[in-house]
């Protein structure tokens, strides 16, 4: 394996050669992705979890990988919605894992993770 | 000038195209992937690269070859990469790229639009860190990223053991191979296995490099449950193995699935006919034995339209672009339409022995799902809310049992939860799964912004 197992992260990154990192703010969190990763992985590689499920107490992280699911759908800072799993990191992109967040609504009434 | 279009760049896509150019014709290519291959032969962002054989395994040769034909003729096709067809009418395909809406017109079509998981539900499989096969592979081969540290594989089909395989292979902890299969099927299902030849022998290799390496595999096993840890992400699995004897094994993700299921939305957006196909357990869209479809122009190629996997698919998609031809007059491309129809005819028999005897679809699991699990996961609707439309309200068929419970309301449209949906409401009715039909699809078949429709200029 590459890196060191990041223990609060799902995804593991496998072993390769040097990658060009990609700067992007994850959370107000700045994190490291890399060219060619989509969404999905980068958060994933930071994270145990993508975003909060609408309809129950629950998180969600994706399912299908392949944009068939709709499972991975989340805001941009900016509102923009992205399908995580099939939009690339660009630099500078501001993603959020609440979409209460995204929308400026207080947190919702939902249990924690 | 025909407008011809193809649909998809998997393995029956870029056949369909590499036939239609070396006829002289120059087809629109539509992809919704930035990169041509479909899922089998997917290609990774350049700086994610590795080799082929630690991409594809056995399917090296095929997926690299596949791709240098695309790249020989890219100057003779009109491709569409990033492009979805979100809708299709006659004569005219709505396509969304980068949030732009166009419309393609065609008078000839094929469609090779492929196939994903089919997944039956279980306690805890909408956790965090549970995938489906097909996504673990993905995730591996398309983002250089295993979806966990330490994975237990689930489910049926030689995906099962490909993607465990490859997840070895790359060193990642394998827990654990579950096979829901019972091993006495796989040794009945020898004969036919056998027809297979390089498939088969391929498969066999998988399964005898991973016992070389002590990874853990049982056959006969019925998942029971995802465990969750305190922040909601799977920890174990809790499954039973073939002597009824339970077991959990910890893990911090799943990839599970069982077998494939055809993508038909656009079929069924066009109004295609559709039968119900006993093998797949899906309605699929009719088509004859060279390809064609119900409806005249429209040409029907790979696991989009029935699920016989890459090999064949390649041969569908040239059978597709023959057929195509021929019926614009190229009787030059008779013959070799009509061998690769026989070719194609032949493989059934190893479907067969794998679909049906090796690997079966454990349809009989989701019968005696505990109403509080999951069926929908997009809209969080209940195994038990499902049976209670037909119970209580008397829904007979898919869609007024979707339309009462809200199951397949969801973004995904049916794709993960319409199999399961059709075998528990066919269980809960004690009828045939023919019996209770099958989604009706919508445009957009996924989802895409107003500000796309709205702003998209036409044509």
């Amino acid at each position: 394996m590459g890196e060191p197992p990041q223990l609060r992260a799902q995804f593991q990154r496998v072993a390769g050669p040097e990658r060009r990192r990609i700067p992007c703010i994850l959370d107000g969190q700045a994190i490291t992705a890399y060219a060619g990763e989509t969404i999905l992985t980068a958060v994933l590689a930071n994270r145990t979890t993508l975003r909060r499920f609408e309809f129950g107490p629950a998180s969600r992280s994706g399912f299908c990988v392949m944009g068939a699911c709709q499972d991975c759908w989340i805001a941009l800072e900016n509102g923009r919605r992205v399908r995580a799993c099939s939009t690339l990191v660009e630099p500078d992109m501001r993603i959020v894992t609440a979409f209460d967040r995204a929308a400026g609504d207080a947190d919702g009434e939902h249990a924690d993770d | 000038m025909t407008d011809i279009v193809v649909v998809g760049t998997g393995p029956a896509g870029l056949r369909a195209t590499e036939t239609l150019v070396k006829a002289g014709l120059r087809p629109v290519v539509i992809d919704e992937s930035w990169a041509v291959g479909g899922q089998i032969y997917r290609q990774p962002p350049l700086s994610l690269a590795r080799p082929p054989k630690q991409l594809y395994g056995a399917d090296a040769r095929r997926a690299v070859a596949a791709h240098g034909r695309f790249d020989a003729l890219r100057g003779c096709v009109d491709h569409r990469p990033d492009s979805f067809v979100w809708g299709v009418r006659e004569g005219a395909l709505d396509i969304v790229s980068r949030d732009l809406c166009t419309t393609v017109p065609w008078q000839r079509l094929i469609l090779a639009t492929g196939a994903t998981d089919r997944v039956l539900p279980f306690a805890g499989w909408t956790l965090s860190g549970v995938y489906s096969l097909g996504g673990a592979q993905v995730a591996l081969k398309g983002q250089a990223a295993a979806i966990g540290r330490q994975i237990v594989l689930l489910g049926t089909g030689p995906l099962l053991y490909l993607v465990a395989y490859q997840y070895a292979k790359a060193g990642v902890a394998v827990a654990a191979v579950l096979d829901t299969a019972p091993f006495s099927g796989q040794i009945r299902a020898l004969p036919g296995l056998l027809l297979g030849g390089s498939t088969f022998l391929r498969g066999l290799s998988y399964l005898c490099w991973l016992r070389a390496r002590g990874i853990a595999m049982h056959t006969g096993v019925e998942p029971l449950a995802a465990l969750s840890d305190t922040r909601g992400s799977v920890r174990a699995l809790r499954w039973k193995d073939a002597r009824g004897e339970e077991h959990d094994t910890p893990c911090d993700a799943i990839g599970f699935g069982y077998g494939l299921r055809s993508e038909t939305q656009l079929a069924d957006l066009l109004g295609l006919e559709f039968a119900f196909d006993t093998r797949q357990r899906q309605w699929l869209p009719r088509q004859d034995e060279q390809g064609r479809a119900s409806h005249p122009g429209i040409y029907l190629a790979g696991d989009g339209a029935r699920v016989m996997g890459a090999a064949i698919a390649e041969l569908a998609g040239e059978r597709a672009a023959c057929a195509l031809l021929v019926d614009l007059g190229r009787t030059d491309c008779q013959a070799r339409l009509q061998g690769l129809a026989k070719r194609i005819r032949r493989a059934d028999r190893f479907r067969d022995a794998l679909d049906n005897v090796a690997f079966p679809f454990p349809h009989q699991h989701i019968a005696r799902a505990a109403d509080d699990v999951m069926i929908c996961r997009c809209e969080g609707i209940t195994v038990g809310a499902l049976r209670s439309a037909s119970r209580t309200h008397g829904a007979r068929e898919l869609n007024r049992a979707k339309a009462l419970s809200r199951t397949g309301m969801g973004r995904c449209q049916g794709r993960v939860c319409g199999a399961a949906t059709a075998e528990i409401l066919a269980a809960e009715l004690r009828v045939g799964i023919e019996q209770v039909g099958r989604f009706r699809g919508q445009a957009p078949v996924k989802p895409i912004s107003l500000a796309a429709l709205a702003g998209g200029a036409a044509g």
